[in-house]
């Protein structure tokens, strides 16, 4: 039986997973940055309506 | 002279005092780990292709497995780093809940998922290393389920977290959770000790040498260096999230997201 076989899905395998959980916190970041600037733009134009 | 050597200490205990406390403060915090995650990153990356290099390239087939014990480089690490993050975990949940530090609780928090990932890669790149070497993919020895109840532990430490809706609660709960699973560790650690198990015992060990070959032993190590790198690298960017998340109202974040859209 040959060994590659399982030598190169043992490292792809660990490669997506590595990958995924360090990309996965960054596409987060940027989602709450989106919503931070969301907030800041709500509460500006409030208190422009509202002085 | 025994005071002079107080007087010399104590600059220094309290510079180490004052950095704990400055780590406290989630502004510090966030500028601080920001400068220091890419050095982390690089190392991390410099240390792998080197171990990788070593380990898959220039050390020699083994005389009774084949090329397949290359699969030790992802799995042995994987498998240590499992163990480590969790034990890690369960320190920062105790200090988080007989303090309530709300930086451990968030540090605690974001160990969950990245112990997950290795728990995970152990698992699957054992099981892949199985095949060849037992003839089979797995079996419900006491190493391979003890592991396997780690990853339900940490799946579970991250969904109470998300079951709670009000962050501090859910970090609490989720820190008891962590501490009271700790007592799966000695299981995983001595599980080829107490029981008879087709997982092979230890090959390393701190005290007692190691009976590897230096050729093969060499990467390893270096992979599990590297590793650590990974694990500091990923808790501290998913710290730094969760602190953005959770002080979205608040006037440090605002500026800083203020600062960064001009």
């Amino acid at each position: 039986m040959s060994h590659t076989p399982f030598i190169w899905a043992a490292y792809t395998v660990g490669t997506i997973v590595f990958l995924w959980c360090a990309l996965a916190p960054l596409a987060r970041k940027k989602s709450a940055l989106r919503d931070i600037r969301r907030l800041i733009q709500l509460e500006e134009s409030s208190g422009d309506s509202n002085p | 002279m025994n005071t002079n050597i107080a007087v010399k200490d104590k600059p220094r205990k309290n510079a180490l005092v004052m950095f704990i406390h400055k780590m406290g403060s989630p502004p510090w915090f966030y500028d601080f780990t920001g400068k220091l995650i890419p050095w982390i990153w690089l190392i991390f990356g410099v240390l792998t292709a080197w171990g990788l290099y070593l380990g898959l390239v220039k050390a020699p087939a083994d005389y009774l497995q084949g090329e397949s014990f290359r699969i030790m480089y992802i799995h042995v690490p994987s498998a240590w780093m499992s163990m480590l993050i969790y034990t890690s975990m369960a320190v920062m949940g105790f200090i988080a809940l007989v303090w309530r530090v709300r930086m451990m609780e968030i540090l605690a928090m974001s160990s969950a998922p990245v112990g997950a990932a290795f728990t995970l890669v152990a698992l699957v790149t054992g099981s892949l290393w199985g095949r060849p070497t037992w003839g089979t993919y797995w079996v419900w020895d006491a190493r391979l389920t003890s592991e396997l109840v780690l990853l339900f532990l940490y799946l579970g430490v991250m969904g109470l977290y998300s079951a709670i809706d009000e962050p501090r609660k859910a970090a609490r709960a989720a820190c008891l959770l962590a501490l009271v699973g700790a007592v799966n560790l000695p299981i995983i650690h001595y599980s080829v000790k107490w029981w008879n198990t087709l997982h092979q015992g230890s090959s390393i060990s701190l005290t007692g040498g190691s009976n590897i070959d230096p050729s093969m032993l060499w990467p390893l190590l270096i992979m599990a260096i590297a590793v650590k790198f990974y694990y500091a690298a990923n808790l501290l960017t998913r710290a730094r999230v969760r602190l953005l998340e959770q002080d979205l109202r608040k006037g440090w974040v605002q500026n800083l997201v203020r600062e960064r859209s001009k």
